[in-house]
C-alpha cells in the first residue's frame, strides 16, 4: 500500500451551539489527492466540521494540523492561507456585483479587473469551465453561481477543496461535467471533500468515505470495500430496511385537473407551459423534475398563491361537481369548501412561523374559525399535543419557538398540521428534504395514510429513487412543460432521468 | 431675473452645503449597511465640537487680532473630527460589537447628540457672559469664510462658482472621492460586500466589523463636517440652541434620493438647498403663512422621490441588502 | 510560520433563559446607567453624588404637582409608544409618530377654534372624531404606498412629521392670536370651549384615565385577537401569511390607520386635555421617545408602562438638576441619551454570551 500523506489532520474536535453538540471529538484525517466523500445524516455534523477547516466556525476544543503543522483557522482568511477553499451550500456570493468582482473578493492589492478577468479565462479554459467575468451574479443560473464559486477558490489557489452538497441544485448533465472536473482537479495532485448524501454519487465518484453520526466520528474505508447498505447503515447506527411501502390505489376518482396551465415569473419568464394532468383521489401522483423546472409554480398556482397566465384547475367533488380554483386566493378556496393541505417547500419561511411556538403554528390554519373577535387559542393547543404525541415530535414543550426544533421535527409540526384538516387534496414539496433517514419514514407513512383515506396527493421530490418507489404515476416536468406521465411500478430511472432533461426523453430528437 | 438667479444659486449652494456632508457621510455608513438614523445627532456634536475648540481659542487669545488663521481653522475642524469620531465609535460599539437595533441606537445617538449640543451651546453663552441668547465667534468665522481670491473679478461665474469657502469646496471634493472610491477601488468593492451580504464577505476573508467601524465613523466624521460648516461658515460663527434644525434629517434622505451615490449628491444637495430656502424667493406678498407651506417643500419632494423609487423596481438601484440588519457568524 | 494568534474569547448565542435573569440584567444596566448619570452630573455641577440623586427624585415625587405631572407626561408618551407598537410588531418602521400626532392635535385645535361658538357638548366629540381621523389618515398614507409598491415606510413616516409640522406652522399664522405674533395662544381661554372637563379635582386625571385605558386594550388586541394574531404573523414572515391567505396589503393598512388614529388620539390629549394652545412643538419629540419605549418594552404593552415612565422620570430628574443648578435644560436629553445607551447596550448580555476559548490539553498519539 503507497504511503498516504495527510494534508489535514482534525484531532478531538468539539463545537457547541447552544445546548446542542454539533461535533464531539471528531478526528477526520484527509490525504492529499484524494477526493474524499463526508457522509451523514442530516444534523450529524458535517457541514459545521467542514465549516471550522474553512474559518467559518472557532472549534470550542480541538486542533487541527495542515501539513503536520498545527494551525489555528479563526477566519476565512486564514483557511485561504493555508490553501483551504470551501464551496458552500448556499452560495456565498453577491448578486449586484460581475462574476469578476465576486471571484477577487477579499484579495488585496489594487483593484484590477482587466486583469483578473484574464486569469479568470486562463482558470476556466485549463478546466473547462464557462464563465463571463461581466455577468452580474443576479443574471446568473444556479450552476453559474457553482462555477463561479468554484473558479473563485481555484483563483486563490487553493489546493484542498471542500464542496457542500454541489449537485443538489445540478441537473444530471451538470453533475457529470463537475465530477470529470473534481476528477481532473483530483489528477492535477487537489485535495477534495465533498459532503453529500447520495450514496451513487459517493460510489461514483470518491476514493475513500468517511461517516459521521449525531456529531461523532464514525469509520472511514476506501469506497470500492464498501457498499451503500452499509454505508447507510453506519450512517444511522443500525441497519436499516431502505424499502418503502406502496399499497395499491383504491377507487381512483379524478379530483383535480388542470389543463393548459401557463405561468410566467414577474420578470417575464416561461416558468410552465401548457401543463395538463388529472390527480386522482387514493392516489399519489409524483412529480419529477430538476429543480426549478416549475415544480414551485405548479404547486402555488394549485394553491391559488401563483398569478396565472392562462389556462384552468379544476376541483371535481366525489358527486363530479366541478368548482375553478384559479383566480382565488388562498382564503376563497378554502371558503369555497375545499379542503386543500400544502407542504410547502421553505417550512420556516412559508409552512411555518419561526418565532412562533407550537400552539401558535397550530392556529395558522383555524385562527379565523368562528364569529369571535378573539382568537381561540385552546384547540389550537390541544392539536399541538396531539401532533406532538402522535408523530413523535421531539420538543421541550408546546411553547417551544419551531425555530428552535431540528428539521426532522419541523416537518412533523407542519405536516401533521396540513393533514389535521382531513384534506381532500395534499400537496408536498420536497418533504423529506434534509431529513434523516428514520424521520423521513415517517413522513412517507403519513403520506401513505392520507392516500389511503382517499386523498389526492401530489408528491415533488427530488430523489428518483423515492418517487419511483413511493408514487403510483410521476409526471416529469422538463423546463415548464409535461415532459411525460409514467406509471410508478415498473418505471426505469435511467428512462425518468431522461425524461427530465429532454421533452418526452427521447434520444433521436 | 438674473440678478435674482445670481443670489438665489449661491445661497442655494450654502444651504445645500451641510447636506451634502451628512449624506455623503451617510452613504458611506450605509454602504457597509449600517443604517445610521443618529447622523443629526453626530451633526450637532460635530457643530458644538468645532464652537467649543474655536471658543478655548479665542479664549486663548489676547485679542482677536492676534488670530492665527491656520489655528482658528484646524483646532475647531480637529475637535469637531473628533466629537464625530467618538460618536461613530458609539454606534459602531452598540450596533456591530453589540448588536443592538440600529434603528432604535440612532434614534438615542440623535436624542443625545441634539442635547449635547444645545447643552454646551447654552452652557458657553452663558460662559461668554453676553445676555443674547447666541455665541458669536466671529474672530474665527472669518477664518472659515475666506473665498478663493480674484473670485469678485470674474463677474456672474465667480459669483456663483468661486465665492465660497475651502469646505464647499471640500464637501465637494470628498464625495467625488467617496464615489471614486466605493465603485473603482478594492476596499470600496469590499465595502460594498459587506453591505450587501455580510456572510459572503466574511467568507471570503474581509474584516467585517473593521469595515462597518471604519465605514461608519469616517461616515460620521464627514457627516460632523457638515456640522461644522454650518455655525462656523454658514451661520457666521453664530451658534445658537437648535439652529441646525432637521437638516439631518433631510441628508438622510438625499441617500435614498441619490441612489447611494454620493457624486450624484453633490447637485443633489445643492437641489435640496435650493427647495430649503425657495419660500424666501417665492414673492407671496405679505401673508406669512404661505411661506410655511413653501418650507415643506423638500419633504413633499422627497416622499414623492421615494414613491417614484419604489415603483421603479431596478436591481441596482436598491438599498444595501443587509442594511439594518446586525451581523453574527456563528447564526444558523 | 507559527501561527499562535487563538482568540481569547468568543461569542456564543445563549439559550432559553429564566425571564428573572433577564430582567436582572436590565436593572443592572439602568442601575449602572444611574451611576454613569450621576458621575457626569457631579462633575458638571460639582455637588455631591448623593445631593444628585435627591434632587433627581424631587424632579418627580418633589410635589403633588410635580408627579402629576410626572404622570401625565407618562401617560402621553406610553400613549404615542402604544399607537407605534402594533405597526412595530408588523415590523412596519413607522417613525411618524410625531406627524401623526400633530395632525391629530392640528385637527382638534382647529375644532376648537372654528367652533368656539358651540356647546362643549358638540365640540368635544367633533374634536375627538376629526383628530382620530387626521391621525389615522397621516398613518395611512406611508401605509398605502408601503402596502402597493413596497416604499420605505421608515422614510416616508419621517418626512410626514415635517409635513405635519409645517402645516401647523402654517395655521399657526393663519389664526395666530394676538396678531402678527405667529403663535394661536391658548385657545378659548375664557369659554374653556373644548377643553376636557376635570374629573377627581384633576385636570390631567381624564388623560390618565384614557391612556390606561387604551394600554389595557392594546394589550388585549395584540395578544387575544384575531387581528394581534395576523399583525404577528405578518411582522415574522410576510410569504407564510400569504400561505395561509391573509392578506398582507389589507393587515398593513389596517394595522396603520389602528397607529395613526392613537397617535391622533394622543394629540386630541396634549390639545384639549393639556395645553389648550397649538404650536409645532407641541409633541416635542415623543414621537421618536416612544420608537425607544416600544422597543426596550419589548413591544409588550405592560412593560412599556415601567419603560415610558423610567424615561419620563429620568427626563423630568435631569430637568430638575438642570434648573436647580442653573445648567441648560438640554442637560436632560444628555442624560436620557446616556441611560439608552446602557439599556440598548445591555439586550447584547442577554441575548449573547462571552465564553473563554479551551485548548485541548491532550496531545496526540
Amino acid at each position: 500500500m503507497e504511503k498516504r500523506v495527510a494534508a489535514v489532520k482534525m484531532r478531538n474536535i468539539t463545537k457547541t451551539f447552544g445546548s446542542v453538540v454539533a461535533n464531539d471529538k471528531v478526528w477526520l484525517d484527509i490525504y492529499k489527492g484524494e477526493i474524499l466523500a463526508l457522509l451523514g445524516e442530516n444534523g450529524s455534523g458535517k457541514t459545521t466540521l467542514m465549516n471550522m477547516l474553512s474559518g467559518i466556525y472557532f472549534p470550542d476544543e480541538g486542533d487541527i494540523f495542515i501539513n503536520d503543522e498545527k494551525v489555528v483557522i479563526s477566519s476565512p482568511k486564514d483557511a485561504f492561507d493555508h490553501g483551504i477553499g470551501m464551496i458552500h451550500q448556499h452560495f456565498k456570493l453577491v448578486d449586484v456585483l460581475t462574476a469578476a468582482e465576486n471571484i477577487i473578493l477579499g484579495l488585496e492589492g489594487k483593484l484590477d479587473l482587466k486583469v483578473a478577468s484574464e486569469k479568470i479565462r486562463q482558470i476556466c479554459d485549463s478546466y473547462g469551465f464557462d464563465v463571463d467575468p461581466n455577468q452580474k451574479v443576479y443574471d446568473m443560473s444556479v450552476s453559474q453561481k457553482q462555477t463561479v464559486e468554484i473558479v473563485k477558490v481555484l483563483f486563490r489557489g487553493a489546493d484542498i477543496l471542500i464542496l457542500d452538497e454541489p449537485t443538489a441544485v445540478l441537473t444530471p448533465q451538470e453533475t457529470d461535467k463537475l465530477f470529470a472536473v473534481l476528477r481532473n482537479m483530483r489528477d492535477a495532485g487537489k485535495t477534495i471533500v465533498i459532503i453529500t448524501h447520495k450514496m451513487h454519487e459517493v460510489e461514483d465518484l470518491s476514493d475513500r468515505v468517511a461517516i459521521l453520526r449525531h456529531g461523532h466520528f464514525v469509520g472511514d474505508m476506501p469506497t470500492k470495500n464498501t457498499d451503500a447498505q452499509e454505508m447507510t447503515n453506519m450512517m444511522v447506527g443500525h441497519s436499516v430496511n431502505l424499502n418503502i411501502v406502496r399499497p395499491d390505489p383504491v377507487d381512483p376518482q379524478p379530483r383535480i385537473e388542470v389543463n393548459g396551465l401557463t405561468v410566467r415569473s414577474i420578470e417575464g419568464v416561461l416558468k410552465l407551459e401548457d401543463v395538463s394532468f388529472t390527480a386522482m383521489s387514493g392516489e399519489i401522483l409524483g412529480i419529477a423534475g430538476i429543480s426549478g423546472s416549475g415544480q414551485k409554480e405548479l404547486l402555488e398556482a394549485i394553491a391559488g398563491l401563483q398569478p396565472v397566465e392562462s389556462g384552468s384547475v379544476c376541483y371535481i367533488e366525489d358527486d363530479g361537481t366541478r368548482e375553478e380554483l384559479l383566480g382565488k386566493d388562498p382564503l376563497s378556496i378554502s371558503e369555497m369548501g375545499v379542503t386543500l393541505s400544502f407542504v410547502p417547500e421553505d417550512r420556516l419561511g412559508m409552512g411555518l412561523v419561526g418565532g412562533m411556538d407550537l400552539s401558535d403554528n397550530m392556529m395558522l390554519r383555524s385562527f379565523r374559525k368562528g364569529k369571535s373577535f378573539f382568537t381561540d387559542r385552546k384547540s389550537p393547543r390541544r392539536l399541538a399535543k396531539q401532533v406532538v404525541k402522535e408523530l413523535d415530535v421531539k420538543t421541550p414543550g408546546i411553547e417551544t419557538p419551531v425555530r428552535k426544533l431540528s428539521g426532522g421535527n419541523v416537518q412533523k409540526v407542519l405536516v401533521g398540521r396540513e393533514i389535521a384538516s382531513a384534506p381532500k387534496v395534499l400537496l408536498t414539496a420536497y418533504a423529506v428534504r434534509g431529513l434523516d433517514i428514520n424521520s423521513s419514514h415517517t413522513i412517507y407513512d403519513l403520506i401513505n395514510q392520507q392516500k389511503q383515506k382517499g386523498v389526492a396527493v401530489i408528491y415533488v421530490g427530488e430523489d428518483l429513487d423515492v418517487l419511483l418507489e413511493l408514487c403510483d404515476r410521476i409526471l416529469v416536468l422538463c423546463a415548464g412543460k409535461v415532459s411525460g406521465i409514467v406509471p410508478g411500478r415498473g418505471a426505469k430511472k435511467r428512462d425518468v432521468g431522461m425524461m427530465m432533461t429532454r421533452l418526452g426523453g427521447n434520444n433521436n430528437e | 431675473m438674473l440678478e435674482a438667479i445670481l443670489s438665489f444659486l449661491p445661497r442655494a449652494i450654502a444651504q445645500g452645503t451641510p447636506l451634502l456632508y451628512g449624506s455623503t457621510g451617510e452613504i458611506i455608513t450605509q454602504k457597509s449597511g449600517n443604517m445610521n438614523l443618529g447622523i443629526p445627532g453626530v451633526m450637532y456634536v460635530g457643530g458644538i465640537c468645532g464652537v467649543i475648540g474655536a471658543f478655548l481659542y479665542e479664549q486663548s487669545l489676547p485679542s482677536p487680532d492676534a488670530i492665527n488663521p491656520a489655528l482658528a481653522v484646524l483646532i475647531p475642524t480637529l475637535f469637531c473630527l473628533i466629537g464625530s469620531l467618538l460618536m461613530g465609535l458609539l454606534f459602531c460599539f452598540l450596533t456591530v460589537t453589540l448588536r443592538a437595533n440600529q434603528n432604535v441606537t440612532g434614534l438615542a445617538m440623535t436624542t443625545f447628540g441634539v442635547g449635547f449640543g444645545n447643552f454646551f451651546g447654552g452652557s458657553l453663552i452663558k460662559l461668554s457672559g453676553a445676555d443674547i441668547p447666541f455665541l458669536a465667534l466671529s474672530a474665527t468665522s472669518n477664518c472659515f469664510k475666506k473665498t478663493l481670491p480674484g473670485a469678485a473679478q470674474m463677474g456672474w461665474f465667480g459669483k456663483v462658482f468661486l465665492n465660497y469657502s475651502f469646505l464647499v469646496y471640500f464637501a465637494v471634493a470628498i464625495a467625488l472621492v467617496a464615489s471614486f472610491v466605493i465603485k473603482r477601488t478594492r476596499t470600496g468593492l469590499h465595502l460594498r460586500a459587506v453591505g450587501e451580504n455580510p456572510n459572503t464577505a466574511d467568507a471570503a476573508g474581509i474584516n467585517v466589523n473593521r469595515h462597518k467601524y471604519l465605514a461608519t465613523c469616517l461616515g460620521c466624521m464627514v457627516a460632523g463636517l457638515g456640522g461644522l460648516y454650518y455655525v462656523m461658515d454658514y451661520a457666521g460663527g453664530i451658534w445658537a440652541n437648535d439652529a441646525f434644525g432637521d437638516r439631518g434629517w433631510l441628508a438622510i434622505a438625499l441617500v435614498i434620493f441619490t441612489v447611494w451615490r454620493p457624486n450624484v449628491g453633490v447637485l443633489a444637495s445643492f437641489l435640496f438647498g435650493g427647495l430649503y430656502i425657495l419660500h424666501m424667493y417665492i414673492p407671496s406678498g405679505m401673508n406669512l403663512a404661505v411661506k410655511e407651506l413653501y418650507k415643506m417643500l423638500p419633504y413633499v419632494v422627497t416622499i414623492i422621490v421615494l414613491i417614484i423609487s419604489s415603483l421603479r423596481n431596478q436591481r441596482d438601484k436598491q438599498p444595501p441588502q443587509s442594511l439594518g440588519l446586525p451581523y453574527f457568524r456563528e447564526d444558523r | 510560520m507559527n501561527k499562535t494568534k487563538q482568540p481569547l474569547f468568543h461569542i456564543v448565542k445563549r439559550g432559553e433563559m429564566p425571564w428573572y435573569f433577564s430582567w436582572g440584567i436590565r436593572a443592572a444596566a439602568i442601575v449602572l446607567a444611574l451611576v454613569c448619570c450621576g458621575l457626569i452630573s457631579t462633575i458638571v455641577t460639582s455637588e455631591n453624588p448623593i445631593q444628585i440623586f435627591v434632587t433627581i427624585f424631587d424632579g418627580s415625587f418633589g410635589s403633588s404637582r410635580k408627579f402629576m405631572v410626572l404622570l401625565q407626561n407618562t401617560a402621553m408618551l406610553l400613549c404615542i409608544a402604544l399607537a407605534l407598537t402594533p405597526a412595530f410588531k408588523m415590523r412596519f418602521w413607522n417613525i411618524g409618530g410625531e406627524g401623526q400626532a400633530l395632525a391629530g392635535a392640528l385637527a382638534s385645535a382647529a375644532c376648537m377654534i372654528l367652533m368656539k361658538n358651540q356647546p362643549n357638548l358638540v365640540v368635544l366629540p367633533c374634536m375627538v372624531l376629526t383628530s382620530i381621523v387626521a391621525g389615522a389618515l397621516w398613518g395611512l398614507v406611508p401605509a398605502f404606498f408601503k402596502a402597493r409598491f413596497g416604499t420605505n415606510e421608515t422614510l416616508f413616516t419621517l418626512m410626514m412629521n415635517y409635513v405635519a409640522t409645517q402645516l401647523v406652522a402654517y395655521f399657526s399664522v393663519v389664526w395666530e392670536n394676538p396678531k402678527g405674533s405667529g403663535n394661536i395662544g391658548v385657545i378659548n381661554p375664557n369659554t374653556m370651549v373644548g377643553w376636557f372637563p376635570e374629573i377627581l379635582g384633576n385636570k390631567y386625571a381624564l388623560n390618565i384615565l384614557i391612556v390606561a385605558v387604551v394600554t389595557v386594550a392594546m394589550y388585549i388586541y395584540l395578544n387575544y385577537t384575531k387581528h394581534g394574531y395576523e399583525i404577528s404573523v405578518v411582522g415574522e414572515s410576510e410569504r407564510t401569511a400569504r400561505y395561509v391567505g391573509i392578506k398582507v396589503e389589507k393587515i398593513i393598512i389596517r394595522t396603520m390607520l389602528i397607529s395613526g388614529a392613537i397617535c391622533g388620539l394622543a394629540g386630541l390629549l396634549l390639545v384639549g386635555g393639556t395645553n389648550h394652545t397649538l404650536n409645532s412643538a407641541i409633541v416635542d419629540g415623543r414621537g421618536f421617545t416612544a420608537v425607544m419605549v416600544s422597543w426596550l418594552g419589548k413591544f409588550n404593552p405592560i412593560w412599556m408602562i415601567l419603560t415610558s415612565f423610567l424615561l419620563v422620570f429620568l427626563g423630568r430628574g435631569a430637568g430638575e438638576i438642570a434648573t436647580d443648578f442653573g445648567l441648560n435644560s438640554s442637560f436632560g436629553d444628555i442624560l436620557t441619551g446616556i441611560i439608552l445607551f446602557f439599556i440598548i447596550g445591555c439586550e447584547f448580555f442577554i441575548n449573547y454570551k462571552l465564553s473563554l476559548t479551551k485548548t485541548s490539553k491532550k496531545e496526540e498519539k
